[in-house]
């Protein structure tokens, strides 16, 4: 991403919104990714003069948390759920199905930036799995076709 | 909204107006699960549906719509339930709307056909008191949820809220709210099992800014209980960490809660903004001159963020590591202060025990464990949801009782407690009485409660090298027997699942998990391998058949089994002929067919569709 791309007053505003308090990293760099589903690394350095913090801390936040990503990722993150049961319902299988139907695997993202095939611990909806998540959403009682069918939703 | 309430009388009197409110009996009001479950299965276009029957039969005035927090009886959702009477209708969609409008509402007659029906008994059953997945529950905590819309805080005050808050700060002294959780026995719900009154005592003998701390990064994967409570029923935890507050005289409290977890986080800023709007949060609360609050800070996707000080460090605004506990959190954790965190379910359970007292909470609940507690009740079970009974309650009573048992006559094979860290609990088991110390002796723990019951289908080494394969991803890397212990053993079962097990593999399990167990730094890595040792001591047979016989009995790991079809057990039928995707399975009507074993990818859905269990693995 170009810097002249990004919403400057937004990312202003979101750091306001937060006091510019350091202890806030890790939801400012939420809120930045809320926007663009990534954390552009131009907007590091002006984190780095609005909180007062290090570069090196800034990049070990965004590296250890699962919630941030570096890089670009797709218009809709799905997350398919990996939870025990979920797992015992067959959540492999819906992982499967969407990777085919995508053409990549998880953790890519499609060539038209439309999809993002990622997985994630547990979302807490497990009475209703085989669950996904396309950003906020949640579906749940998925199978192989039902998983398919979550995908033209997005696509139109 | 109301005003701010200036004092304990301006609460008094507002509850017992809203109670009296509520009582107008000529009122229907209709209960709509929102939880994150219903939610999944479509709650907001059957409550679009409704308001706009409702209001198109004139009944809009004569009805009340509440979108309520979780129920608990998941599977069946989008749940709703008809009050006074306590109507039940289950899996609810638009299209039943203009019957349940008509019928019920308007002319007072159940809709036999959308009722629920007993999967035991096989009988339709009207109200929800008489579903014994609810029957043979005691909802002490989790009870109030579905009367209450999560963001409205006057319902929350209508069903007695705030009034443990009450009695803690006009009422008591510190010592004695202290005193008073000591009592009641209670232990902390998130898992540890650590006694709460100890906890806050320890903690306000400290000096300093005391913070108190809510852990709801609910990490353990099938548990849901905390994400519930957040959602449904806020306030509870507000006044438990209230309380709490005031028991150690903190003013500053944060929730660390889960980012993957957007409707509670929701929820639970609306509740403290109303909180704060009506005097219940902040500045010189009910007049008291006691002043608290609490921030909400959002978790970015890290299990061992659950564990006290990485939690704390995540706080801070940094990665979430653990460090070593030379020096415990309530003396020095958060801004090396005097922290105390416990867990959501610990601080729900806060205002009742100030409420009723310490005797009436400790005479629910065993010699050691006192109260109820809520399970996560998911899996390979009927009636999934969450459950909450008397601690002590045994395993059979949950999950066949209340759980309906296992779905499609499969046969029961174990449960599994106690998230990442707790273990699979075989059938002779099933009698043993749930509680903190029960499970610990049969090798697994109750940890935050969530149960994933696993039928005859599911691989026991294949569920070990799952959990070392996700603890792997947790693992913060700091410490060696960990961060490479794990790796180790998670390459051994992934090998046995592949199968290229050998023989001294198992030993070198063992081995490999006294050493992790013994010298990793934080509980994540000390308990990482329960999963591998447990599931070997009660499954070590099927280690067996995967090192040495190179099979999978349950038919999980592919390269260790085969589908065949059964000689006369086979109909003919033809259904799994029709459902292959590779056309593997051929044969003329009403005669055994066969299956093509070069062509068949082991994807199951013969295994799934055949009706006359004519597929084995072997």
């Amino acid at each position: 991403m170009k810097k002249t791309d990004i919403d400057w007053p937004k990312i202003t505003k979101i750091v306001q919104d937060y006091n510019s308090d350091p202890e806030c990293l890790l939801m400012i760099m939420q809120d930045i990714s809320d926007i663009y589903n990534y954390v552009p690394p131009e907007v590091i350095p002006v984190l780095v003069e609005k909180l007062g913090v290090s570069e090196s801390l800034i990049y070990s936040v965004a590296t250890f948390y699962k919630t941030i990503s570096l890089e670009p990722r797709g218009k809709y993150i799905i997350n398919v759920c990996t939870g025990t049961a979920c797992h015992v319902r067959g959540a492999e299988k819906i992982t499967h199905a969407l990777a085919e139907e995508l053409g990549i695997e998880e953790g890519q993202t499609t060539a038209d930036g439309m999809f993002t095939l990622d997985a994630v611990r547990c979302v807490g909806a497990c009475a209703s799995g085989p669950v996904a998540m396309v950003n906020h959403d949640t579906h749940g009682a998925l199978n192989r076709s039902s998983a398919l069918e979550m995908l033209d939703q997005y696509r139109k | 909204m109301v005003d701010r309430l200036k004092n304990r009388d301006e609460l008094i009197t507002l509850r017992k107006n809203l109670v009296a409110q509520h009582k107008d009996g000529n009122k229907k009001l209709i209960s709509l699960c929102s939880g994150s479950g219903c939610g999944a299965y479509g709650t907001a276009s059957v409550y679009d549906s409704l308001v706009a029957e409702l209001k198109k039969a004139g009944l809009s005035d004569q009805v009340e719509v509440r979108l309520t927090g979780c129920h608990g009886f998941c599977e069946k959702g989008p749940i709703m339930v008809i009050h006074p009477e306590g109507i039940f209708y289950p899996q609810v969609k638009p299209d039943m709307i203009p019957d349940i409008v008509e019928m019920t509402l308007k002319n007072g007659e159940i809709v036999e056909k959308f009722l629920f029906k007993d999967p035991v008994s096989k009988k339709k059953i009207i109200h929800e008191k008489d579903i014994p997945f609810y029957k043979l529950q005691k909802r002490v905590i989790f009870g109030r949820n579905q009367m209450i819309d999560p963001t409205n805080v006057l319902h929350y005050i209508a069903e007695d809220g705030y009034k443990g808050l009450e009695k803690a700060l006009f009422e008591m002294e510190p010592q004695q709210i202290i005193q008073e959780i000591k009592g009641a026995g209670l232990r902390g719900r998130g898992g540890g099992g650590f006694p709460t009154g100890i906890k806050w005592a320890s903690c306000a003998k400290h000096d300093g800014d005391r913070y108190v701390i809510c852990n709801a990064d609910e990490g353990d994967p099938g548990a849901y209980m905390d994400r519930s409570l957040l959602e449904g029923n806020p306030h509870s935890i507000i006044e438990g960490m209230l309380i709490a507050a005031v028991a150690m005289q903190s003013h500053n409290g944060f929730v660390y809660v889960r980012h993957e977890y957007p409707l509670a986080v929701k929820n639970l800023n609306i509740a403290l903004k109303s909180a704060r709007e009506i005097g219940l949060l902040g500045k010189n609360i009910l007049g008291s001159g006691f002043d608290f609050d609490i921030k909400v800070s959002r978790g970015g996707g890290s299990f061992v963020c659950g564990e006290s000080t990485a939690l704390m460090a995540s706080l801070e605004g940094k990665p979430g590591r653990p460090r070593a506990k030379y020096v415990h959190t309530v003396e020095k954790g958060f801004r090396e202060s005097p922290s105390s965190l416990n867990n959501v379910e610990t601080y729900a359970n806060v205002p009742h025990i100030i409420n009723n007292g310490a005797e009436w909470y400790a005479s629910m609940g065993t010699e050691g464990s006192k109260g109820t507690k809520i399970f996560s009740l998911v899996g390979n079970v009927v009636n999934t949801g969450l459950v909450e009974v008397p601690m002590g309650t045994n395993l059979r009573t949950i999950i066949y009782d209340i759980g309906g048992g296992i779905p499609k006559k499969k046969k029961f094979k174990a449960v599994q407690s106690g998230g990442p860290s707790g273990g699979c609990i075989p059938e002779q088991f099933l009698d043993v009485p749930v509680d903190f110390d029960e499970l610990v002796k049969i090798g697994s723990m109750m940890g935050s409660g969530g149960m994933i019951v696993m039928d005859q289908d599911t691989c026991m080494v294949d569920v070990a090298r799952y959990f070392l394969d996700f603890l792997k991803e947790e693992s913060c890397g700091q410490c060696n027997p960990c961060r490479e212990g794990i790796k180790q053993m998670l390459d051994v079962l992934t090998r046995i699942c592949a199968g290229h097990g050998k023989e001294g593999d198992i030993e070198l399990l063992e081995e490999l998990g006294a050493m992790v167990q013994k010298f990793s730094l934080c509980g994540l890595g000390t308990s990482s391998p329960n999963p591998v040792l447990t599931t070997l001591m009660y499954f070590r047979h099927e280690y067996e058949a995967h090192i040495k016989d190179k099979k999978c009995p349950a038919g999980v790991c592919k390269p260790l089994f085969h589908y065949e079809i059964v000689d006369g057990t086979c109909t003919g039928c033809g259904l799994c002929a029709r459902k292959c995707p590779q056309d593997a399975i051929t044969g003329a009507k009403k005669e055994t067919h066969v299956l093509d074993q070069d062509k068949c990818i082991k994807c199951g859905i013969c295994y799934d569709a055949c009706k006359f269990n004519a597929i084995a693995i072997r």
